[in-house]
């Protein structure tokens, strides 16, 4: 409780320090308007006819709906990866085996090009919910995973050590110990999970779909309708910058005080 | 009777005998002095005492009702600030939140850390203050044995001197004991009743120096005539190879 007080205290000091971050998008912006004006509408609308467009795209119930289904797939499949990536990976960290054993399977999952679980779910699920779910699962699991597992594995013997001669009880060998050090890797694995996430499933949606935002990036293509397009490029980017800087970043910040 | 018997102890790493057939006792409310060259094992003899280390050869019998350790290299966690650091070992024993922050406060204002400094984290510590945050961290829990590994190394004399009075205060009030380790012969003669001498390679005891001056009681030149005469045995000249100096 105490945290998530100093979490919204420090809240204004961090906005302030995202000056230079918004004068960045603003240059990048004016270089977008450059490139429109060099190749043309049809190559690339500029950022006015991107934002009219976004606007009246988001007057509409029907695309809401599309950014619905895209957003549950995502939590699922995150939330899902989340859970058993954490679990799994601390597990996997605290027995030296299952740490040898799950090396092998970690390589084939993070080497493993995403499209090729996209064709396989299609074959395997057909086209749908599961297929989406199914592909955000594979690609961000063993990024959790591995964050997890490294946590586990770099556990400081020193200060083991340090709580084995204190007779520390089991909660505070969890919380005081363990905890903070493992989730300073954790957290981290879980924003780049979140970021896969949401690359995932708009690709897979894109291939094997026919609802979603991916889709209708999908349709937007089919009908050379770049506006849309960019306007829906658009939304996915800044709900993920929104979900990054405005909520986790605060969350890491506080976290990580105590580090060098 | 509390005690601490560690007879006819050896310990190996590996393939290398670190110390060999170790023999002591140590009684309650006494003050036991280990010194001897870098490397020679006196740490690792420690941590065997405080169960940290499993014994292989020979027997450690510890009845002491409790034990609290300072590390040679602070061991803090790097996640809590000054005064939860301090207060870990006091909530391990089970005492109330706000009562072991309390403690914890009082014996980081004696050990000459100050106000502005209880909310810093490790990192923004210097050396000598991790040192004292370590040490206040095991003394606060008044354990009946403490194990302390080279307590005073970073510290200036002033806070030494400070910090001894404060142990030896402590010792008297809780009637503890203390093992500790130290490069300074003149320390381990100011607040030991036996040091033992420890010789590398591999580790042993060669010679047990005893005081019977009650600690409290040691005037500044008896420790002075103490550590003239203690750097002329010829154990001590041997042990830190002393002599080569001169010759070269
Ligand atoms: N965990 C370990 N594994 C292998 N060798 C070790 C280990 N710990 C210590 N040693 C070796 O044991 C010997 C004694 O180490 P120890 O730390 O006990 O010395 P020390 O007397 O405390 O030295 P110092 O005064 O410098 O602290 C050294 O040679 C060291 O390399
Ligand atoms: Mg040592």
């Amino acid at each position: 409780m105490k945290f998530l007080f100093k979490i919204l205290k420090d809240f204004p000091a961090y906005l302030w320090s995202g000056w230079g971050a918004m004068a960045s998008t603003l240059l990048f912006i004016a270089f977008w308007d450059l490139g429109n004006q060099v190749y043309g509408n049809l190559v690339l609308p500029s950022p006015l006819e991107t934002f009219k467009t976004l606007y009246t795209m988001l007057q509409d119930k029907d695309v809401w709906e599309q950014i619905d289904i895209t957003l549950y797939r995502a939590s699922v499949g995150f939330g899902l990866s989340m859970l058993f990536g954490s679990i799994l990976g601390l597990i996997a960290g605290f027995f030296a085996t299952a740490s040898m054993m799950s090396r092998p399977i970690v390589t084939i999952l993070v080497g493993m090009p995403p499209i090729a679980w996209i064709v396989l779910a299609m074959i395997w699920f057909g086209m749908g919910d599961e297929t989406v779910i199914f592909t955000v699962v594979v690609a961000s699991f063993p990024i959790v995973f591995v964050g997890a597992l490294q946590g586990t594995r770099t556990l400081d013997g020193d200060l083991k050590e340090m709580a084995e001669s204190f007779d520390f009880p089991w909660h505070m060998k969890f919380f005081d110990v363990y905890f903070p050090h493992i989730f300073s890797y954790i957290f981290p694995a879980w924003v780049s999970g979140l970021g896969m996430a949401w690359k995932i499933v708009i690709m897979a949606e894109l291939l094997a779909t026919s609802d979603g935002m991916g889709a209708e990036l999908a349709i937007a293509r089919s009908q050379l309708d770049t506006p849309t397009a960019l306007a829906l490029v658009t939304i996915m980017i800044t709900s993920l910058m929104f979900i990054e800087y405005i909520i986790l970043e605060p969350i890491k910040r506080e976290v990580e005080l105590w580090r060098a | 009777m509390e005690s601490l018997e560690v007879k006819n102890l050896t310990h190996h790493f590996g393939f290398t005998e670190i110390l060999q057939n170790i023999n002591f006792t140590l009684k309650k409310g006494e003050v036991l002095s280990v010194v001897g060259p870098s490397g020679g094992g006196k740490t690792t003899l420690l941590h065997l005492c405080a169960g940290l280390l499993d014994v292989e050869e020979g027997s450690i019998q510890n009845s002491f009702k409790s034990t609290a350790f300072a590390f040679q290299e602070g061991r803090l966690l790097p996640w809590k600030n000054v005064i939860d650091n301090i207060a870990v070992g006091l909530l391990a024993k089970g005492e109330k939140k706000d009562k072991a922050l309390k403690k914890s406060q009082k014996i980081a204002l004696k050990f000459g850390l100050e106000e502005e400094d209880f909310e810093k984290y490790p990192k923004d510590l210097s050396g000598g203050m991790k040192q004292r945050v370590n040490f206040a961290r095991a003394l606060v829990t008044k354990p009946s044995l403490l194990f302390l590994d080279e307590p005073f190394s970073a510290l200036d004399i002033g806070l030494k001197k400070e910090l001894y009075a404060h142990l030896l205060d402590s010792c008297k009030e809780n009637e503890m004991s203390i093992l500790f380790i130290t490069h300074d012969l003149m320390e381990a003669i100011r607040l030991s009743d036996k040091v033992l001498l420890l010789k590398a390679d591999p580790g042993h005891i060669v010679k047990t120096f005893e005081y019977d001056t009650p600690n409290d009681k040691r005037e500044e030149n008896f420790i002075y005539e103490q550590s003239a005469k203690i750097l002329q045995d010829k154990e001590i000249i041997d042990t830190f190879e002393l002599n080569t100096l001169e010759l070269t």
